[in-house]
Protein backbone atom coordinates (compact mmCIF):
# COMPACT_ATOMS: atom_id res chain seq x y z
CA UNK A 1 0.00 0.00 0.00
CA UNK A 2 1.58 3.26 -1.11
CA UNK A 3 0.78 6.51 0.71
CA UNK A 4 0.53 9.34 -1.75
CA UNK A 5 2.10 12.61 -0.65
CA UNK A 6 0.54 15.32 -2.77
CA UNK A 7 1.85 18.78 -3.71
CA UNK A 8 -0.29 20.43 -1.07
CA UNK A 9 1.19 18.32 1.71
CA UNK A 10 4.76 18.96 0.53
CA UNK A 11 4.09 22.71 0.40
CA UNK A 12 2.61 22.60 3.91
CA UNK A 13 5.39 20.49 5.42
CA UNK A 14 8.12 22.63 3.88
CA UNK A 15 6.48 25.79 5.24
CA UNK A 16 6.30 24.24 8.71
CA UNK A 17 9.96 23.25 8.49
CA UNK A 18 10.96 26.66 7.08
CA UNK A 19 12.47 25.03 4.01
CA UNK A 20 12.42 26.42 0.49
CA UNK A 21 12.40 23.52 -1.95
CA UNK A 22 13.16 23.64 -5.67
CA UNK A 23 10.60 21.88 -7.93
CA UNK A 24 12.87 18.84 -8.40
CA UNK A 25 13.56 18.68 -4.67
CA UNK A 26 9.83 18.67 -4.04
CA UNK A 27 9.44 15.69 -6.34
CA UNK A 28 12.17 13.67 -4.66
CA UNK A 29 10.89 14.68 -1.20
CA UNK A 30 7.44 13.43 -2.19
CA UNK A 31 8.95 10.10 -3.17
CA UNK A 32 11.10 9.86 0.01
CA UNK A 33 8.29 10.76 2.36
CA UNK A 34 5.93 8.27 0.73
CA UNK A 35 8.52 5.54 1.21
CA UNK A 36 9.04 6.49 4.85
CA UNK A 37 5.33 6.38 5.52
CA UNK A 38 5.10 2.99 3.86
CA UNK A 39 7.96 1.75 5.99
CA UNK A 40 6.42 2.96 9.23
CA UNK A 41 3.05 1.70 8.07
CA UNK A 42 4.17 -1.91 8.53
CA UNK A 43 3.79 -1.28 12.28
CA UNK A 44 0.04 -1.17 11.79
CA UNK A 45 0.15 -4.91 11.19
CA UNK A 46 0.81 -5.34 14.91
CA UNK A 47 -2.07 -5.64 17.29
CA UNK A 48 -1.55 -2.73 19.73
CA UNK A 49 -4.89 -3.10 21.43
CA UNK A 50 -4.44 -2.24 25.11
CA UNK A 51 -0.79 -1.14 24.71
CA UNK A 52 -0.26 2.43 25.88
CA UNK A 53 2.01 4.63 23.73
CA UNK A 54 5.58 5.08 24.96
CA UNK A 55 7.63 8.26 24.59
CA UNK A 56 11.05 6.71 25.01
CA UNK A 57 12.77 3.36 25.25
CA UNK A 58 14.21 3.70 28.75
CA UNK A 59 12.55 1.95 31.58
CA UNK A 60 13.20 4.80 33.99
CA UNK A 61 11.04 7.49 35.54
CA UNK A 62 11.53 10.49 37.86
CA UNK A 63 15.03 11.60 36.98
CA UNK A 64 15.64 14.99 38.56
CA UNK A 65 18.27 17.54 39.36
CA UNK A 66 18.19 19.63 42.52
CA UNK A 67 17.46 23.35 42.22
CA UNK A 68 21.06 24.55 42.26
CA UNK A 69 22.87 27.04 40.08
CA UNK A 70 25.94 25.20 38.82
CA UNK A 71 26.67 27.08 35.60
CA UNK A 72 28.73 30.27 35.45
CA UNK A 73 28.71 32.94 32.75
CA UNK A 74 28.15 31.03 29.52
CA UNK A 75 27.84 33.97 27.15
CA UNK A 76 31.20 33.50 25.45
CA UNK A 77 30.52 29.90 24.42
CA UNK A 78 26.87 30.64 23.60
CA UNK A 79 27.84 33.49 21.28
CA UNK A 80 30.90 31.76 19.85
CA UNK A 81 29.31 30.76 16.54
CA UNK A 82 26.93 33.68 16.23
CA UNK A 83 27.03 35.12 12.68
CA UNK A 84 26.49 38.58 14.16
CA UNK A 85 26.68 39.83 17.74
CA UNK A 86 26.82 43.12 19.63
CA UNK A 87 27.37 43.79 23.34
CA UNK A 88 26.85 40.09 24.10
CA UNK A 89 23.51 40.02 22.23
CA UNK A 90 22.77 37.95 19.15
CA UNK A 91 21.86 40.27 16.30
CA UNK A 92 19.07 39.04 14.02
CA UNK A 93 16.96 40.64 11.26
CA UNK A 94 14.23 42.71 12.87
CA UNK A 95 11.51 40.33 14.01
CA UNK A 96 8.25 41.63 15.38
CA UNK A 97 5.37 39.24 15.69
CA UNK A 98 2.68 40.53 13.29
CA UNK B 1 -30.65 46.31 22.06
CA UNK B 2 -30.58 42.64 22.91
CA UNK B 3 -28.86 41.65 26.12
CA UNK B 4 -25.49 39.96 25.74
CA UNK B 5 -23.44 37.94 28.15
CA UNK B 6 -19.63 38.06 28.13
CA UNK B 7 -17.82 34.74 28.55
CA UNK B 8 -14.17 34.83 29.58
CA UNK B 9 -11.51 32.20 30.19
CA UNK B 10 -7.92 32.97 31.14
CA UNK B 11 -4.53 31.51 30.37
CA UNK B 12 -2.18 32.67 33.09
CA UNK B 13 1.58 32.18 32.89
CA UNK B 14 3.45 32.36 36.18
CA UNK B 15 7.23 32.45 36.35
CA UNK B 16 8.41 30.21 39.18
CA UNK B 17 10.93 31.58 41.67
CA UNK B 18 13.43 28.73 41.47
CA UNK B 19 17.13 29.52 41.70
CA UNK B 20 18.00 27.60 38.53
CA UNK B 21 16.27 27.04 35.20
CA UNK B 22 13.83 24.19 34.56
CA UNK B 23 16.21 21.89 32.64
CA UNK B 24 19.73 23.14 33.40
CA UNK B 25 21.83 24.67 36.17
CA UNK B 26 21.78 28.23 34.78
CA UNK B 27 20.68 31.04 37.06
CA UNK B 28 17.19 32.57 36.79
CA UNK B 29 18.32 35.85 38.37
CA UNK B 30 17.27 39.11 36.76
CA UNK B 31 19.73 41.70 35.57
CA UNK B 32 22.57 39.46 34.34
CA UNK B 33 24.63 40.61 31.34
CA UNK B 34 23.01 39.47 28.04
CA UNK B 35 23.32 35.72 27.49
CA UNK B 36 25.41 35.26 30.64
CA UNK B 37 22.86 32.81 32.12
CA UNK B 38 23.00 30.38 29.21
CA UNK B 39 24.47 26.98 28.47
CA UNK B 40 24.20 24.33 25.71
CA UNK B 41 20.94 23.01 27.22
CA UNK B 42 18.88 26.22 27.40
CA UNK B 43 20.18 27.38 24.01
CA UNK B 44 19.26 24.07 22.40
CA UNK B 45 22.72 23.03 21.23
CA UNK B 46 22.74 19.66 19.47
CA UNK B 47 23.57 16.79 21.79
CA UNK B 48 22.67 18.60 25.00
CA UNK B 49 20.37 16.84 27.41
CA UNK B 50 17.76 18.50 29.64
CA UNK B 51 17.28 17.23 33.23
CA UNK B 52 14.18 18.31 35.13
CA UNK B 53 14.48 20.60 38.17
CA UNK B 54 12.65 18.79 40.99
CA UNK B 55 11.56 22.05 42.60
CA UNK B 56 9.56 22.99 39.50
CA UNK B 57 7.46 19.85 39.90
CA UNK B 58 6.94 20.52 43.59
CA UNK B 59 5.97 24.16 42.99
CA UNK B 60 3.51 23.14 40.27
CA UNK B 61 2.02 20.53 42.62
CA UNK B 62 1.73 23.12 45.41
CA UNK B 63 -0.17 25.52 43.13
CA UNK B 64 -2.35 22.64 41.93
CA UNK B 65 -3.24 21.64 45.48
CA UNK B 66 -3.92 25.27 46.45
CA UNK B 67 -6.36 25.54 43.53
CA UNK B 68 -8.15 22.26 44.34
CA UNK B 69 -6.75 20.40 41.33
CA UNK B 70 -6.20 16.69 40.97
CA UNK B 71 -2.50 15.89 40.63
CA UNK B 72 -1.84 13.54 37.72
CA UNK B 73 -0.29 10.26 38.86
CA UNK B 74 1.52 10.12 35.52
CA UNK B 75 2.75 13.19 33.70
CA UNK B 76 5.27 13.94 30.95
CA UNK B 77 6.59 16.65 28.67
CA UNK B 78 5.90 17.37 25.00
CA UNK B 79 7.56 19.48 22.34
CA UNK B 80 5.71 22.41 20.84
CA UNK B 81 7.40 23.28 17.56
CA UNK B 82 7.65 26.81 16.17
CA UNK B 83 10.26 29.15 14.71
CA UNK B 84 10.86 32.47 16.38
CA UNK B 85 14.18 34.06 17.35
CA UNK B 86 13.32 34.09 21.07
CA UNK B 87 13.10 30.29 20.97
CA UNK B 88 16.63 28.90 20.52
CA UNK B 89 15.62 25.23 20.26
CA UNK B 90 12.93 25.86 17.61
CA UNK B 91 10.63 24.09 20.03
CA UNK B 92 9.34 24.80 23.52
CA UNK B 93 9.27 22.00 26.06
CA UNK B 94 5.73 22.05 27.46
CA UNK B 95 2.97 19.64 28.45
CA UNK B 96 0.04 18.89 26.17
CA UNK B 97 -1.13 15.32 26.65
CA UNK B 98 -0.63 14.70 30.36
CA UNK B 99 -0.45 18.00 32.29
CA UNK B 100 0.56 17.80 35.95
CA UNK B 101 -2.71 19.21 37.39
CA UNK B 102 -6.31 19.06 36.22
CA UNK B 103 -9.84 20.03 37.20
CA UNK B 104 -9.52 22.52 40.00
CA UNK B 105 -11.24 25.72 41.03
CA UNK B 106 -10.80 28.87 43.06
CA UNK B 107 -13.54 30.82 44.77
CA UNK B 108 -13.96 34.51 43.99
CA UNK B 109 -16.24 37.05 45.60
CA UNK B 110 -17.72 39.69 43.28
CA UNK B 111 -21.30 40.52 44.26
CA UNK B 112 -21.53 37.07 45.83
CA UNK B 113 -19.27 34.04 45.92
CA UNK B 114 -18.70 31.86 42.88
CA UNK B 115 -16.26 29.23 41.71
CA UNK B 116 -14.01 29.68 38.70
CA UNK B 117 -12.99 26.32 37.30
CA UNK B 118 -9.41 25.47 36.44
CA UNK B 119 -9.11 23.24 33.41
CA UNK B 120 -5.44 22.37 33.86
CA UNK B 121 -2.02 23.54 35.00
CA UNK B 122 1.06 22.57 33.05
CA UNK B 123 4.80 23.13 33.33
CA UNK B 124 6.87 24.67 30.55
CA UNK B 125 9.90 26.79 29.80
CA UNK B 126 10.02 30.53 29.12
CA UNK B 127 11.49 32.01 25.94
CA UNK B 128 14.30 34.53 25.51
CA UNK B 129 13.91 38.26 25.13
CA UNK B 130 13.99 40.32 21.93
CA UNK B 131 14.95 43.97 21.90
CA UNK B 132 14.11 45.83 18.70
CA UNK B 133 16.52 48.45 17.44
CA UNK B 134 14.78 51.80 17.02
CA UNK B 135 16.96 53.00 14.18
CA UNK B 136 18.40 49.92 12.49
CA UNK B 137 16.58 47.04 10.88
CA UNK B 138 17.64 44.48 13.47
CA UNK B 139 16.68 42.91 16.80
CA UNK B 140 18.91 41.85 19.70
CA UNK B 141 18.40 38.50 21.40
CA UNK B 142 19.12 37.66 25.03
CA UNK B 143 18.50 34.06 26.11
CA UNK B 144 18.82 34.64 29.87
CA UNK B 145 15.06 34.03 30.30
CA UNK B 146 15.06 31.01 27.97
CA UNK B 147 14.47 27.94 30.13
CA UNK B 148 13.16 29.82 33.17
CA UNK B 149 10.36 27.65 34.59
CA UNK B 150 6.75 28.63 34.04
CA UNK B 151 3.43 27.15 34.93
CA UNK B 152 0.43 27.90 32.75
CA UNK B 153 -2.90 27.94 34.57
CA UNK B 154 -5.78 27.47 32.15
CA UNK B 155 -9.19 28.40 33.53
CA UNK B 156 -12.56 27.23 32.33
CA UNK B 157 -14.71 29.85 30.53
CA UNK B 158 -16.39 30.71 33.83
CA UNK B 159 -15.90 34.47 34.14
CA UNK B 160 -18.55 36.95 33.05
CA UNK B 161 -17.01 40.39 33.61
CA UNK B 162 -13.73 42.27 33.90
CA UNK B 163 -14.34 42.48 37.66
CA UNK B 164 -14.47 38.70 37.90
CA UNK B 165 -11.30 38.44 35.84
CA UNK B 166 -9.46 40.80 38.22
CA UNK B 167 -10.85 38.96 41.27
CA UNK B 168 -9.66 35.65 39.82
CA UNK B 169 -6.19 37.00 39.07
CA UNK B 170 -5.93 38.57 42.53
CA UNK B 171 -6.95 35.26 44.05
CA UNK B 172 -4.28 33.39 42.10
CA UNK B 173 -1.68 36.05 42.85
CA UNK B 174 -2.25 35.89 46.60
CA UNK B 175 -2.39 32.07 46.69
CA UNK B 176 0.87 31.84 44.78
CA UNK B 177 2.50 34.59 46.82
CA UNK B 178 1.51 32.75 50.03
CA UNK B 179 3.14 29.62 48.62
CA UNK B 180 6.27 31.66 47.86
CA UNK B 181 6.61 30.06 44.43
CA UNK B 182 6.50 33.35 42.47
CA UNK B 183 6.23 37.06 43.09
CA UNK B 184 3.47 37.29 40.46
CA UNK B 185 4.08 40.78 39.12
CA UNK B 186 2.01 41.58 36.05
CA UNK B 187 4.07 44.68 35.27
CA UNK B 188 7.37 42.85 35.42
CA UNK B 189 6.09 39.87 33.48
CA UNK B 190 6.40 37.24 36.24
CA UNK B 191 2.61 36.82 35.81
CA UNK B 192 1.09 37.14 32.34
CA UNK B 193 -2.54 36.73 31.37
CA UNK B 194 -4.07 36.02 27.97
CA UNK B 195 -7.81 36.64 27.79
CA UNK B 196 -10.13 34.38 25.80
CA UNK B 197 -13.41 36.17 25.27
CA UNK B 198 -16.67 35.53 23.48
CA UNK B 199 -20.16 36.97 23.71
CA UNK B 200 -23.59 35.36 23.43
CA UNK B 201 -27.20 36.37 23.90
CA UNK B 202 -28.25 35.99 27.50
CA UNK B 203 -29.92 32.62 28.01
CA UNK B 204 -28.03 31.04 25.10
CA UNK B 205 -26.33 27.78 26.11
CA UNK B 206 -23.79 27.49 23.26
CA UNK B 207 -20.64 29.58 23.43
CA UNK B 208 -19.97 32.21 20.76
CA UNK B 209 -16.75 32.33 18.71
CA UNK B 210 -13.91 33.46 20.91
CA UNK B 211 -10.86 35.59 20.37
CA UNK B 212 -7.63 35.43 22.34
CA UNK B 213 -6.05 38.66 23.51
CA UNK B 214 -2.38 39.04 24.36
CA UNK B 215 -0.05 41.72 25.72
CA UNK B 216 -2.04 42.67 28.81
CA UNK B 217 0.41 43.97 31.38
CA UNK B 218 -1.76 45.50 34.10
CA UNK B 219 -5.16 45.02 35.74
CA UNK B 220 -6.20 48.31 34.17
CA UNK B 221 -5.20 47.13 30.70
CA UNK B 222 -7.18 43.91 31.24
CA UNK B 223 -10.28 45.83 32.28
CA UNK B 224 -10.04 48.14 29.26
CA UNK B 225 -9.31 45.27 26.88
CA UNK B 226 -12.31 43.22 28.11
CA UNK B 227 -14.54 46.26 27.69
CA UNK B 228 -13.20 47.01 24.20
CA UNK B 229 -13.30 43.45 22.93
CA UNK B 230 -16.80 42.66 24.21
CA UNK B 231 -18.15 45.86 22.62
CA UNK B 232 -16.37 45.05 19.36
CA UNK B 233 -17.85 41.56 19.23
CA UNK B 234 -21.36 42.75 20.13
CA UNK B 235 -21.18 45.45 17.43
CA UNK B 236 -20.19 42.81 14.86
CA UNK B 237 -23.10 40.56 15.80
CA UNK B 238 -25.55 43.46 15.93
CA UNK B 239 -24.63 44.48 12.39
CA UNK B 240 -25.18 40.96 11.14
CA UNK B 241 -21.48 40.07 10.87
CA UNK B 242 -19.64 37.23 12.53
CA UNK B 243 -16.80 37.14 15.03
CA UNK B 244 -13.65 35.58 13.56
CA UNK B 245 -11.67 33.21 15.72
CA UNK B 246 -8.30 34.93 15.98
CA UNK B 247 -5.47 36.08 18.21
CA UNK B 248 -5.47 39.79 18.91
CA UNK B 249 -2.86 42.07 20.40
CA UNK B 250 -3.91 44.72 22.91
CA UNK B 251 -2.35 48.14 22.37
CA UNK B 252 -2.78 49.97 25.66
CA UNK B 253 -1.64 53.32 24.25
CA UNK B 254 -4.20 53.25 21.45
CA UNK B 255 -6.81 51.64 23.72
CA UNK B 256 -7.62 49.08 21.02
CA UNK B 257 -6.80 45.52 19.98
CA UNK B 258 -5.52 44.42 16.59
CA UNK B 259 -5.47 41.12 14.74
CA UNK B 260 -2.21 39.23 15.22
CA UNK B 261 -3.19 36.09 13.36
CA UNK B 262 -6.44 34.60 12.18
CA UNK B 263 -7.56 31.01 12.49
CA UNK B 264 -6.33 30.33 8.94
CA UNK B 265 -2.76 31.31 9.89
CA UNK B 266 -3.00 29.47 13.18
CA UNK B 267 0.24 27.62 13.71
CA UNK B 268 0.46 23.88 13.56
CA UNK B 269 2.69 23.19 16.54
CA UNK B 270 3.21 19.51 15.72
CA UNK B 271 3.29 18.51 19.36
CA UNK B 272 5.01 15.24 20.10
CA UNK B 273 6.30 13.56 23.28
CA UNK B 274 9.64 15.01 24.42
CA UNK B 275 12.06 12.11 23.96
CA UNK B 276 14.89 13.68 26.03
CA UNK B 277 12.92 13.69 29.28
CA UNK B 278 11.66 10.69 31.20
CA UNK B 279 8.06 10.41 32.38
CA UNK B 280 7.10 11.36 35.92
CA UNK B 281 5.19 9.20 38.33
CA UNK B 282 3.73 11.10 41.26
CA UNK B 283 2.64 8.86 44.10
CA UNK B 284 0.36 9.54 47.02
CA UNK B 285 3.25 9.89 49.48
CA UNK B 286 4.84 12.68 47.45
CA UNK B 287 1.55 14.55 47.20
CA UNK B 288 1.13 14.22 50.98
CA UNK B 289 4.60 15.70 51.59
CA UNK B 290 3.70 18.73 49.50
CA UNK B 291 0.30 19.00 51.20
CA UNK B 292 1.96 19.02 54.61
CA UNK B 293 4.06 22.02 53.58
CA UNK B 294 1.11 24.13 52.38
CA UNK B 295 0.78 27.35 54.41
CA UNK B 296 -2.39 28.65 56.00
CA UNK B 297 -3.93 30.57 53.08
CA UNK B 298 -5.46 34.01 53.21
CA UNK B 299 -9.12 32.98 53.45
CA UNK B 300 -8.40 30.73 56.44
CA UNK B 301 -6.19 33.39 57.99
CA UNK B 302 -8.92 36.02 57.70
CA UNK B 303 -11.38 33.70 59.46
CA UNK B 304 -8.92 32.97 62.25
CA UNK B 305 -8.00 36.65 62.75
CA UNK B 306 -11.69 37.52 63.09
CA UNK B 307 -12.00 35.32 66.15
CA UNK B 308 -8.46 35.48 67.53
CA UNK B 309 -7.57 39.18 67.43
CA UNK B 310 -9.58 42.23 68.38
CA UNK B 311 -8.80 44.22 65.26
CA UNK B 312 -11.08 45.77 62.61
CA UNK B 313 -11.98 43.90 59.40
CA UNK B 314 -10.12 46.53 57.40
CA UNK B 315 -6.89 45.79 59.28
CA UNK B 316 -7.35 42.07 58.74
CA UNK B 317 -7.70 42.49 54.98
CA UNK B 318 -4.60 44.65 54.70
CA UNK B 319 -2.43 42.57 57.04
CA UNK B 320 -3.26 39.33 55.22
CA UNK B 321 -2.79 40.68 51.70
CA UNK B 322 0.83 39.59 51.94
CA UNK B 323 1.90 36.52 53.87
CA UNK B 324 5.06 38.24 55.04
CA UNK B 325 3.24 41.13 56.77
CA UNK B 326 0.79 38.64 58.29
CA UNK B 327 3.73 36.58 59.59
CA UNK B 328 5.34 39.65 61.19
CA UNK B 329 2.01 40.61 62.74
CA UNK B 330 1.41 37.18 64.23
CA UNK B 331 4.95 36.79 65.55
CA UNK B 332 4.87 40.22 67.20
CA UNK B 333 1.50 39.59 68.83
CA UNK B 334 2.78 36.21 70.01
CA UNK B 335 5.45 38.11 71.96
CA UNK B 336 2.70 39.78 73.97
CA UNK B 337 2.19 43.02 72.05
CA UNK B 338 -1.29 44.48 71.66
CA UNK B 339 -2.75 43.34 68.27
CA UNK B 340 -4.21 46.72 67.33
CA UNK B 341 -0.98 48.51 68.14
CA UNK B 342 1.03 46.01 66.06
CA UNK B 343 -1.45 46.36 63.24
CA UNK B 344 -1.19 50.16 63.38
CA UNK B 345 2.58 50.08 63.01
CA UNK B 346 2.49 47.63 60.10
CA UNK B 347 -0.44 49.20 58.24
CA UNK B 348 0.55 52.77 58.91
CA UNK B 349 4.26 53.35 59.12
CA UNK B 350 5.59 50.15 57.53
CA UNK B 351 3.35 50.32 54.44
CA UNK B 352 3.97 54.07 54.10
CA UNK B 353 7.74 53.56 54.20
CA UNK B 354 7.52 50.61 51.77
CA UNK B 355 5.64 52.79 49.32
CA UNK B 356 8.06 55.67 49.82
CA UNK B 357 11.09 53.46 49.16
CA UNK B 358 9.26 51.65 46.29
CA UNK B 359 9.73 48.31 47.99
CA UNK B 360 7.52 45.26 47.96
CA UNK B 361 5.80 44.03 51.14
CA UNK B 362 7.82 40.81 50.91
CA UNK B 363 11.01 42.85 51.30
CA UNK B 364 9.85 44.32 54.61
CA UNK B 365 12.65 43.68 57.05
CA UNK B 366 11.17 44.05 60.49
CA UNK B 367 12.11 41.81 63.40
CA UNK B 368 9.01 40.99 65.48
CA UNK B 369 11.02 41.19 68.72
CA UNK B 370 12.12 44.71 67.82
CA UNK B 371 8.61 45.84 66.97
CA UNK B 372 7.28 44.37 70.22
CA UNK B 373 10.00 46.22 72.13
CA UNK B 374 9.20 49.50 70.42
CA UNK B 375 5.56 49.18 71.42
CA UNK B 376 6.64 48.42 74.98
CA UNK B 377 8.88 51.50 75.05
CA UNK B 378 5.89 53.68 74.14
CA UNK B 379 3.58 51.87 76.58
CA UNK B 380 6.03 52.40 79.39
CA UNK B 381 6.43 56.03 78.38
CA UNK B 382 10.15 55.66 77.87
CA UNK B 383 9.67 57.43 74.54
CA UNK B 384 6.73 59.33 73.11
CA UNK B 385 4.92 58.61 69.84
CA UNK B 386 6.86 61.15 67.81
CA UNK B 387 10.18 59.66 68.87
CA UNK B 388 8.80 56.15 68.30
CA UNK B 389 8.03 57.01 64.66
CA UNK B 390 11.58 58.24 64.18
CA UNK B 391 12.97 55.07 65.74
CA UNK B 392 10.65 52.95 63.61
CA UNK B 393 11.99 54.56 60.47
CA UNK B 394 15.54 53.60 61.48
CA UNK B 395 14.31 50.06 62.30
CA UNK B 396 12.69 49.88 58.87
CA UNK B 397 15.91 50.76 57.08
CA UNK B 398 18.50 49.17 59.34
CA UNK B 399 16.62 46.67 61.51
CA UNK B 400 18.12 48.12 64.72
CA UNK B 401 17.15 47.13 68.26
CA UNK B 402 14.94 50.06 69.37
CA UNK B 403 15.93 49.83 73.02
CA UNK B 404 19.60 50.04 72.19
CA UNK B 405 19.00 52.77 69.64
CA UNK B 406 16.99 54.89 72.09
CA UNK B 407 19.70 54.49 74.73
CA UNK B 408 22.58 55.25 72.41
CA UNK B 409 20.92 58.30 70.92
CA UNK B 410 19.63 59.68 74.21
CA UNK B 411 16.03 59.65 73.06
CA UNK B 412 14.63 58.52 76.38
CA UNK B 413 12.15 60.88 78.01
CA UNK B 414 14.19 61.88 81.00
CA UNK B 415 12.05 64.61 82.43
CA UNK B 416 11.12 63.92 85.98
CA UNK B 417 7.92 65.65 86.98
CA UNK B 418 9.80 68.15 89.13
CA UNK B 419 12.20 69.12 86.40
CA UNK B 420 9.35 69.29 83.89
CA UNK B 421 7.32 71.49 86.20
CA UNK B 422 10.19 73.98 86.44
CA UNK B 423 10.39 74.18 82.67
CA UNK B 424 6.62 74.63 82.36
CA UNK B 425 6.69 77.44 84.92
CA UNK B 426 9.33 79.12 82.77
CA UNK B 427 7.15 78.71 79.64
CA UNK B 428 4.17 80.23 81.49
CA UNK B 429 6.32 83.18 82.58
CA UNK B 430 7.61 83.69 79.04
CA UNK B 431 4.17 83.62 77.43
CA UNK B 432 1.84 85.80 79.51
CA UNK B 433 -0.39 86.59 76.54
CA UNK B 434 -1.19 82.93 75.88
CA UNK B 435 -1.82 82.30 79.55
CA UNK B 436 -4.28 85.20 79.62
CA UNK B 437 -5.95 83.94 76.43
CA UNK B 438 -6.33 80.53 77.98
CA UNK B 439 -7.80 81.88 81.17
CA UNK B 440 -10.21 84.00 79.11
CA UNK B 441 -11.58 80.84 77.58
CA UNK B 442 -9.40 80.44 74.48
CA UNK B 443 -8.64 76.79 75.08
CA UNK B 444 -6.55 76.68 71.89
CA UNK B 445 -3.83 78.63 73.67
CA UNK B 446 -3.13 75.46 75.63
CA UNK B 447 -1.81 73.74 72.50
CA UNK B 448 0.67 76.55 71.94
CA UNK B 449 1.95 76.26 75.50
CA UNK B 450 2.33 72.49 75.18
CA UNK B 451 4.27 73.05 71.95
CA UNK B 452 6.55 75.58 73.63
CA UNK B 453 7.23 73.16 76.46
CA UNK B 454 7.97 70.31 74.02
CA UNK B 455 10.43 72.60 72.26
CA UNK B 456 12.08 73.53 75.54
CA UNK B 457 12.46 69.85 76.49
CA UNK B 458 13.74 68.96 72.97
CA UNK B 459 10.95 66.43 72.63
CA UNK B 460 12.05 64.35 75.55
CA UNK B 461 8.93 64.90 77.63
CA UNK B 462 5.76 62.89 77.69
CA UNK B 463 3.01 65.07 76.15
CA UNK B 464 0.49 63.57 78.56
CA UNK B 465 2.62 64.68 81.49
CA UNK B 466 3.00 68.18 80.04
CA UNK B 467 -0.76 68.44 79.61
CA UNK B 468 -1.39 67.28 83.13
CA UNK B 469 1.10 69.61 84.81
CA UNK B 470 0.19 72.55 82.60
CA UNK B 471 -3.50 72.18 83.38
CA UNK B 472 -2.76 71.99 87.09
CA UNK B 473 -0.65 75.15 86.99
CA UNK B 474 -3.05 77.13 84.81
CA UNK B 475 -6.28 76.13 86.44
CA UNK B 476 -5.11 76.92 89.94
Amino acid sequence: MTKKIDDKTIAYVSTLASLELLPEEKESAKKDLSQMLDFVDCLSQLDTEGVSPMSNVFNEVNVFREDEVVNSDGSEATLHNAPEKKDRYFVVPKTIEP
Amino acid sequence: MKEYEIVIGLEVHVELATKSKIFCGCSTAFGGAPNSHTCPVCTGMPGSLPVLNKKVVEYAMAVGLATNCAISPQTKFDRKNYFYPDNPQDYQISQLYLPICRDGFVEIDVEGKKKVGIHEIHMEEDAGKLIHDETKDCSYVDYNRAGVPLIEIVSKPDMRSAKEVIAYLEKLRILIQYLGVSDCKLQEGSMRADVNLSVRLRGETEYGTRTEMKNLSSFKAITRAVDYESKRQIALLESGQVVEQETRRWDDEKGASFTMRSKEDAQDYRYFPEPDLLPLLIDHAWIETIKAKQPEFRDEKIKRYQTEYQIPEYDILILTENKHTADIFEATVALGANPKKVSNWIMGEALRLLKESEKDAKDLCLTPAHLAKLIELVDKRVINNTTAKEVFEVMFHEDVDPEKYVREHGLKMEMEDGQLEDMIRQVIEDNPQSVEDYRNGKKKAMGFLVGQTMKATKGKADPAAINRILSELLDN
